[in-house]
């Protein structure tokens, strides 16, 4: 039974849907809001700005989120910045430019009507954040100031130092604080969703394990809106946080809601390079610092072997040695090409063995010019956090030998589909921010994630939710002791006890660690037919070694991060395989997505219009059965689409 | 290099807990301090006992979860950084490292190295915001703040809210993280205008949570990983007494 | 609006500020006092004549004494308080933080050596002098002398010709110092009127000041007990009344 997709896509011209749409929605009385409660899943920038104005508009609102406070919420990481169409900077930027601009970073994969959404309320978020208390960078006149992003020719990027994340997520945090205090948000840390509970095909509630307790505990709402963010940790290395997770997303896609695209992730291209088999994260290096660093690798193999050796230093390689290979290939950027091109310009070097570190996976970020050019005063004011913090991990000083950097997967533009109002396939049910499909196509540019994130938070979900709760006014409070409540909670107690009574020889992490190798070396940066085949039948492999040898310590009636742990890689064993399935259907390259079979002579990304421009739904059809795709053609009727050039 | 680990082990918040301890060998110079939690721990697991609890998310000094106190440091020996921030290289090879949660009334423990943190969350709750409602704003630049009180104002928000000036305070006092709400919305016009109203607020709550007195030893800031300043607390304190002088 | 001040922490704070900042001005103004002994000791009688038990030396003494008991009293609450907030589990492995100066985690007791000193300076000088006026007396015995209620040069000069005693206020003196490095610029954290441009001129001040109280007091004492013999003690006005030998 495949899916009868409707992205409830307004009509109009472009510029005019979202108001049109606006104006044709329903709205819920101040009376009748009182009576409705909503619950929102995940406290990031969009789960935390959903809740506190859903709260402000007078809904009852419970939110959850597995750590300790709603701050802490992996958008807090986010380090550059974040986008809007104001033209402060007087550069000719507009709305449109900004909706082309993400249309054509994401490489014609996402839908017109929603990117251009996404543009226009772009501006409303800024004001927001201001009126909040965020404090932006300012210019000495006292006004907001704007730096440079890759995939952009104009200056539109707004930001808080290298922390812009975290000051977003506070004012959304002081948000939530506000209504919460106020009583109309009820506030549920370390808690963690294990199902959603669905009832006559409508959501109606959460199963929630409190985290600390190891209590199950049933939550009914009127609607369920889940802002959980990607699921980068499938790779288990990546830039996400350690408890960042896909589980609360892979329960909606169990439970009959559809998840599209999920072979769709961004690998970021300035990294700190994997070193021994302990590490537990990678880290990520602004990618402002390719304002003013150049990355390279030495032209001569011999060189690269001393560096290697430790008989040579970067610095000693002579500049005409040097092989500044973004330079050489995309004259028009240079150093600031989109983050999909720039990461696999660095993984064709490394292939062809000019790797500058023992693992042979790394190439230089050099600033010695811009030393030389502005002066290492300069260069402090503008990165010495990163500097240090670069120093601080490698013990390598970066004044004075290049940084070390490769890509690692950093983002997730794949997610649970939803139509035009943020509701998945289940009516009652929304997924917001990094969580959905989203509107970033096949590759996100750089300071788009946070602007999404509030964008749905604040600007879209609040209004169109009502269209769906203006159906619900005369709905009794939902009950949690219905059958629909029972079984779920049975579920997950079935669930949480098959991993207990597994008893086997490995830990979790180990079993994580042999996936994220798979999924790195079979479904990464460069994916083939054979790679992602192969994937497929490793991870059915892994997962029965999981459900055989799981070795898992403690009980569930206690604070147990092993539990967490297991619950969320079951999760992603089946994600993993997922994710696979998709690029193995998707025979094109795009964005993020490359399919080794589909390259141009230059060895750039190969899109095949004519059959893959739509978004892939997969639809749950059993653990170890294959998934059922059902598609949702993306029409362009404002923007042709053209092969993406980033060299003249 | 080899360690001996010291950790403070306890079930529950109503356990009582004691110090365990722990060998762990060849961890390498470039391993974080949170990576070698992780190799003891599937040790551990691999012994069949269970792992050391302890909070951490982020891993790049951010999030604000991580919180050991390493060898008489918030978040170890190293100067401005979060636990998740310190590598092996930092200590002796050889050399017993003490490992204890926050220890302070208000933080109680939930399990060995995690503490609860709440009380600072309901001390935001009770006015570390500004009153505005979602689209009810005026344009960005519709008020030009001068950038050296945006970047004060900055400097105060960098605060991650981990919990380590109240940790490490000798009178577990929370000043320098209500002070870092206070003052970074104390300086923006936006902000000032419910000021009084916050400040007196947050005190009262921070008072109310069992927190200590302040009594400017400026350990806070030492041990804070985003070096905030205790200028901040003069201002919290400056702020306040013209609120309850106009009462 | 009282009842901040009692009630809040960061009024608590103020209180002690304030009263601290009392006792300061008070402290320089006595050692100030003090420093007409080196200079001329019939000068020092002579103040201290002035304040002798006239009504404003004895309002001054009791708003004095309420400066110290409320400063004292407020120690101890707020002690308790911070102890209360430290958790009955304390750290097994404390440090010394970097930047930090030992005075500001030990006022307390460095404050108690304060007070302790204080009691035996009133029983060394108030108690022989002031006390003795408001009793009806006009002398006093001191180390087997007779001496004049007013007459501060000869019991000072008696007094430190002790060896011991010249120890202890040395030390009293040290431990002020310490409370004093400390308490000076925190007076001004608590009210608010302190920033990173002012720390350093606020530190710098606190310990010039905590100097010159150190080394004005102690030199006074220093001058005592190398110029305490029988004749210069004789000379200001002091008579032997036992056949106790003073001076070997």
């Amino acid at each position: 039974m495949a899916y009868k997709l409707d992205a409830k896509t307004p009509a109009g011209e472009l510029a005019q849907k979202w108001s049109n749409h606006k104006a044709a929605i329903k709205v819920v009385s101040p009376a009748n809001k009182r009576k409705l409660d909503i619950i929102v899943v995940g406290t990031g920038l969009g789960g935390a700005s959903a809740a506190a104005s859903l709260g402000e508009l007078g809904y009852n609102v419970k939110i959850f989120c597995i750590s300790d406070s709603p701050r802490r919420a992996h958008s807090i990481a986010a380090q550059g910045g974040i986008n809007a169409a104001k033209n402060y900077q007087n550069d000719n930027d507009s709305v449109y430019r900004l909706f082309y601009d993400t249309i054509k970073g994401g490489d014609y994969r996402a839908r017109e009507a929603n990117v251009y959404r996404l543009a226009e309320v772009s501006n409303l978020i800024i004001d927001q954040c201001v009126a909040q208390g965020v404090p932006f960078a300012r210019e000495y006149g006292g006004l907001l100031a704007n730096r440079s992003f890759g995939g952009a020719q104009v200056s539109r990027t707004f930001y808080a130092r290298g922390q812009t994340g975290q000051q977003l997520l506070l004012g959304a945090y002081a948000a939530l604080n506000k209504e919460i205090a106020a009583g109309s948000v009820k506030s549920y840390p370390r808690h963690e969703m294990l199902d959603v509970v669905i009832e006559n095909g409508e959501a109606c509630g959460i199963i929630a394990r409190n985290l600390v307790t190891g209590e199950i505990e049933r939550h009914g709402a009127h609607a369920v809106v889940i802002a959980t963010g990607g699921y980068g940790n499938v790779f288990f290395l990546s830039t996400n946080a350690m408890a960042s997770n896909g589980s609360a997303a892979f329960q909606c896609y169990r439970k009959g809601a559809g998840f599209a695209n999920p072979c769709f992730t961004q690998i970021h291209p300035t990294c700190i390079p994997v070193h021994g088999t302990q590490q537990s994260k990678l880290t990520l290096m602004s990618e402002s610092l390719r304002n003013d660093g150049r990355i390279w690798v030495p032209k001569k193999m011999e060189d690269v072997e001393a560096i290697r050796k430790g008989t040579k230093l970067p610095s000693d390689i002579a500049e005409e040695d040097r092989d500044y290979y973004l330079e050489r290939r995309y004259p028009a950027f240079g150093n600031l090409v989109p983050r999909d091109v720039a990461s696999r310009a660095a993984k064709e070097r490394c292939d062809a063995g000019y790797g500058v570190n023992e693992t042979g996976l790394a190439v230089f970020l050099d600033f010695k010019t811009a030393i030389e050019r502005l002066g290492k005063e300069t260069i402090k004011q503008r990165y010495g956090n990163l500097f240090d913090m670069y120093e601080e991990i490698t013990d390598v000083n970066p004044y004075e030998q290049p940084m070390q950097i490769f890509p690692a997967v950093h983002y997730t533009m794949g997610g649970i589909w939803v139509d035009y109002n943020l509701m998945t396939t289940i009516p009652g049910l929304y997924a917001i921010g990094e969580a959905n499909f989203s509107d970033h196509g096949a590759n996100r540019l750089g300071a788009s994630a946070l602007m999404q994130g509030l964008a749905d938070g604040y600007f879209v979900l609040p209004y169109t939710i009502g269209d769906y709760l203006a159906k619900k006014i005369q709905a009794p409070k939902v009950k949690t002791d219905t059958k629909a409540f029972d079984e779920a909670e049975a579920g997950v107690r079935a669930r949480i006890e098959r991993l207990f009574a597994i008893k086997g020889n490995q830990s979790v992490d180990d079993i994580h660690k042999r996936l994220g190798l798979i999924m790195w070396d079979n479904v990464g940066m460069a994916r083939t037919k054979e790679s992602l085949e192969k994937a497929i039948v490793e991870i059915q492999a892994l997962r029965k070694e999981f459900y055989s040898d799981l070795k898992l310590v403690g009980n569930n009636e206690s604070f147990n991060v092993e539990l967490e742990k297991a619950l969320r890689l079951e999760d992603f064993l089946e994600l993993g395989e997922l994710m696979a399935r998709d690029a193995l259907n998707r025979e094109e390259s795009c964005g993020g997505h490359f399919r080794s079979e589909h390259q141009t002579e230059d060895g750039e990304a190969l899109r095949h219009d004519d059959k893959f421009a739509y978004a892939a739904v997969w639809e749950y059809k059993g653990i170890d059965n294959v998934p059922e795709m059902t598609i949702e053609p993306l029409e362009y009727e404002f923007v042709h689409r053209a092969q993406r050039n980033y060299k003249d | 290099m080899n360690f001996t680990l010291k950790i403070w082990r306890q079930k529950d918040a109503k356990s009582q807990g004691a110090f365990e301890t722990y060998k762990v060998e060849n961890i390498s110079a470039d391993t974080s301090f949170l990576e070698m939690m992780d190799i003891l721990n599937n040790d551990l697991i691999h012994k069949g006992e269970e792992p050391v609890a302890f909070d951490h998310d982020c891993r790049e000094g951010i999030c604000g979860m991580c919180s050991m106190h390493i060898n008489g440091h918030a978040h170890g020996p190293s100067q401005a950084v979060t636990t998740c921030q310190m590598y092996m290289r930092k200590f002796q090879d050889g050399s017993t490292i003490t490992i204890e949660p926050w220890r302070s009334a208000a933080f109680p423990v939930i399990r060995d190295l995690v503490v609860d943190r709440s009380a600072y969350d309901k001390i935001l709750q009770a006015g570390g915001f500004i009153s505005v409602r979602t689209n009810s704003v005026p344009d960005g630049n519709a008020i030009p703040i001068p950038k050296a009180d945006a970047d004060e104002s900055m400097d105060a928000a960098a605060c991650v809210g981990c919990g380590a000036c109240a940790a490490t305070c000798k009178n577990g006092s929370a000043m320098l993280f209500v002070a870092a709400r206070v003052s970074s919305l104390a300086k923006l016009p936006q902000g000032k205008v419910e000021g009084a109203r916050r400040a007196k607020a947050m005190v009262a709550k921070m008072d109310e949570l069992g927190f200590g007195n302040c009594t400017n030893t400026g350990a806070c800031q030492a041990q804070c990983p985003k070096s905030i300043s205790i200028a901040h607390i003069a201002r919290l304190n400056r702020e306040f007494l013209a609120a309850k002088l106009k009462d | 609006m009282g009842c901040f001040l009692t009630n809040s922490s960061v009024g608590k704070k103020v209180v002690m500020s304030v009263s601290g900042c009392f006792l300061v001005l008070f402290i320089l103004f006595h050692m100030a006092m003090n420093l007409t002994m080196l200079f001329s000791p019939e000068g020092y009688d002579m103040v201290c004549e002035f304040l002798g038990a006239n009504w404003y030396a004895l309002v001054g003494t009791v708003i004095l004494a309420v400066g110290v008991l409320v400063h004292f009293v407020y120690a101890f609450i707020l002690t308790i308080d911070n102890y209360r907030a430290r958790g009955k589990q304390r750290y097994a492995v404390t440090v010394q933080e970097k930047g930090v100066s030992w005075a500001s985690k030990n006022m307390l007791v460095l404050g108690i050596i304060v007070i302790l000193g204080l009691g035996l300076h009133l029983v060394h000088f108030w108690s022989e002098m002031q006390l003795q006026e408001i009793l009806g007396k006009t002398t006093t015995t001191v180390g087997g002398y007779e001496v004049h209620a007013t007459s501060g040069a000869a019991i000072m000069m008696i007094t430190f010709s002790k060896w011991y005693n010249v120890v202890l206020y040395l030390v009293w003196f040290a431990a002020l110092w310490f409370h004093l490095t400390h308490g000076v610029w925190s007076m001004f954290q608590s009210v608010g009127a302190a920033n990173d441009t002012w720390y350093p001129r606020l530190k710098l001040t606190s310990n010039v000041i905590a100097t010159l109280v150190f080394l004005g007091f102690a030199a006074v004492v220093i001058f005592c007990y190398i110029q305490a013999n029988e004749t210069t003690i004789a000379e200001l006005g002091a008579t032997q009344i036992e056949d106790v030998k003073v001076f070997e």
